[in-house]
């Protein structure tokens, strides 16, 4: 075999930026970095710091639903986030290298408890009206089991939609189900589950392959090891 | 006044255009060096004729009917109306034909995702020129088109096409599984991926570890080898195509700057064999692609092996702009 030149001189620069979510998955998260020993105490504490540098990443805090963007446009080289935002942002090009298994919930449709609004809406005008914070999701969903649906976008509190009038039923993602409880809706169709992901840029997965590769091989054998 | 324009459009002023000027002149001067004749096609096609050269392929054109109701589309690429030039313009010309272009191209996209509808595209066709010899010639004026830009730090990924679609042939995957494990690896969903390749029953353990391994393998040569101790006509044939393209870029003293990747499966319908990615560290979007498309001439009636690449020129300037930063601050 003809020998081989220089190795490739690519080099990004300094340690991976990993994009850290905050709200439901946080604790987890850092949780699971522990568990392959990256120090996440300072993120524990009060400081209201968005990046930290720990055990060679650099810790990138965020809301989960801009950890696509991040790792898209190459600002993080890794992301974890949850399989709802990626099932919502499908348009964004990113590796999904890692089911991290936890943070584990539904995307159901939810109507009122003992109501049949979802059902007489459909009946007698052709479709249901759904509040979500999720429309492509609940969208396709709708078209793929041949309904129709007028779906509208809220930003809050999407459980508020459907005991004021404003729709029908709600397409929103339940993980214990007491808020769906507490204010008298019940799920009445599950549309996929999801649970936490580590996601890669498009570049950094091949030009920082190593370093990727070796991260993930961590978080999968601490996932083993915790499950 | 303010007067908008359509989002995913932008004007371009002097300071920029003398720069991507610049860019387009000296990427020129080298596709020309190499005998690679400028040539330009209409911005407009008629839609079916593009259709023709598509496939399947997953790529938004913008189509509208004209004054006589002919439905024509915007080129959103430009290898597909080269092909249609060389196959109605140059039936009888000797063989091999290069061709190189500058222009823009048009792409439905989604807004507010940093994507365009029209982007400017340069690169390079080589039809009528056979694997390995064909593209390795054309990842040698890449190559030399990256440094001659700047980008000397700049990858090729090398992939191979063909790997994954003869691979599910072979295992007996088809129909709707078959289309639905090609459409995870396009999307780069390895997760997706799994799930997939768990639920088809018929699979033996080596044949899923097999699905499952490739996808994560990027390197340098030693790949190759330790794709084929995974066993498999498919995964046989696609190593050698690869090793033989390697060989060929050895030669070239272009191998230095390609990884070799086995994940890569491009969205575009009408490639074949060998495909390319380019990567600056500097950029976290890809820069462009290409590879063979050795089916896609015979759809225009001309069966001849084709190989070409086409940069995205605006990425490439945005990667000699974060190179010249990135250079500043080291000194």
């Amino acid at each position: 075999m003809p020998t081989v030149e220089a190795p490739i001189r690519a080099r990004l620069g300094g340690p991976l930026k990993l994009a850290i979510p905050r709200g439901a998955l946080w604790g987890e998260t850092l949780d699971a970095l522990d568990a392959i020993a990256v120090d996440t105490s300072r993120m524990r504490g009060e400081s209201r710091s968005l990046i930290f540098s720990s055990d060679g990443l650099t810790l990138v805090t965020m809301r989960p639903s801009d950890v696509p963007t991040y790792v898209e446009a190459g600002a993080a080289d890794l992301g974890i986030t949850g399989k709802d935002i990626l099932m919502e942002q499908t348009d964004r090009i990113v590796y999904e290298i890692l089911d991290l298994a936890y943070g584990g919930c539904k995307m159901v449709l939810a109507g009122r408890e003992d109501d049949e609004s979802l059902g007489e809406s459909e009946r007698r005008l052709g479709g249901m009206r759904i509040a979500t914070k999720y429309p492509r999701i609940a969208e396709r969903y709708f078209e793929e089991t041949g309904r129709q649906a007028e779906v509208i976008e809220v930003k809050g509190s999407v459980e508020l939609a459907p005991l004021v009038g404003l729709a029908d039923g709600i397409v929103d993602l339940v993980a214990t189900g007491r808020t769906l409880k507490e204010n008298g809706l019940e799920i009445r169709e599950e549309i996929a589950t999801s649970t936490a992901r580590l996601v890669a840029n498009r570049v950094s997965h091949k030009l920082r392959a190593a370093e990727v590769d070796d991260l993930v091989e961590r978080l999968r054998r601490a996932k083993g090891g915790s499950g | 006044m303010i007067h908008p324009i359509p989002p995913g459009t932008r004007d371009i002023l002097s300071d920029e255009m003398r720069e991507l000027r610049e860019l387009q002149a000296t990427l020129i001067e080298v596709f020309e060096r190499y005998g690679y004749g400028q040539v330009a096609t209409p911005t407009l096609e008629y839609d079916d004729v593009l259709q023709r050269g598509e496939g399947r392929s997953r790529v938004g054109a913008y189509r509208f009917f004209d004054e006589r109701g002919e439905l024509l589309a915007l080129r959103s690429d430009m290898t597909i109306p080269i092909a249609r030039l060389v196959a109605t313009r140059f039936a009888d010309a000797e063989l091999p034909l290069r061709f190189s272009y500058v222009g823009n191209a048009y792409r439905v996209v989604r807004p507010q995702r940093a994507q365009v509808r029209q982007f400017m595209h340069a690169g390079i066709e080589l039809i009528g020129s056979d694997a390995p010899d064909g593209t390795a010639e054309v990842l040698e004026v890449l190559s030399v088109a990256l440094d001659s830009v700047g980008l000397s730090r700049a990858v090729l990924g090398l992939g191979d096409a063909d790997l994954y679609r003869q691979l599910l042939t072979e295992l007996g995957v088809e129909d709707a599984a078959r289309d639905r494990i090609l459409d995870r690896l396009a999307d780069h969903d390895l997760v997706g991926l799994e799930a997939e390749v768990e639920t088809i029953e018929a699979l033996d353990d080596r044949a899923r570890e097999t699905l499952l391994r490739l996808p994560g393998m990027r390197g340098g040569a030693e790949i190759l080898k330790e794709a084929h101790q995974l066993g498999g006509a498919a995964v046989k044939r696609a190593t050698q195509r690869l090793q033989a393209t390697y060989d060929a870029l050895v030669e070239r003293g272009v191998a230095g700057r390609v990884q070799l990747d086995l994940s890569l499966l491009r969205d575009l319908g009408y490639y074949t064999g060998a495909i390319v990615e380019i990567y600056d560290p500097a950029l976290g979007h890809i820069l462009g692609g290409g590879g063979r498309y050795d089916e896609l001439l015979a759809r225009f009636g001309r069966p001849l092996p084709a190989a070409g690449f086409g940069l995205y020129l605006e990425r490439v300037h945005l990667a000699q702009m974060e190179e010249e930063r990135l250079a500043r601050e080291e000194t």
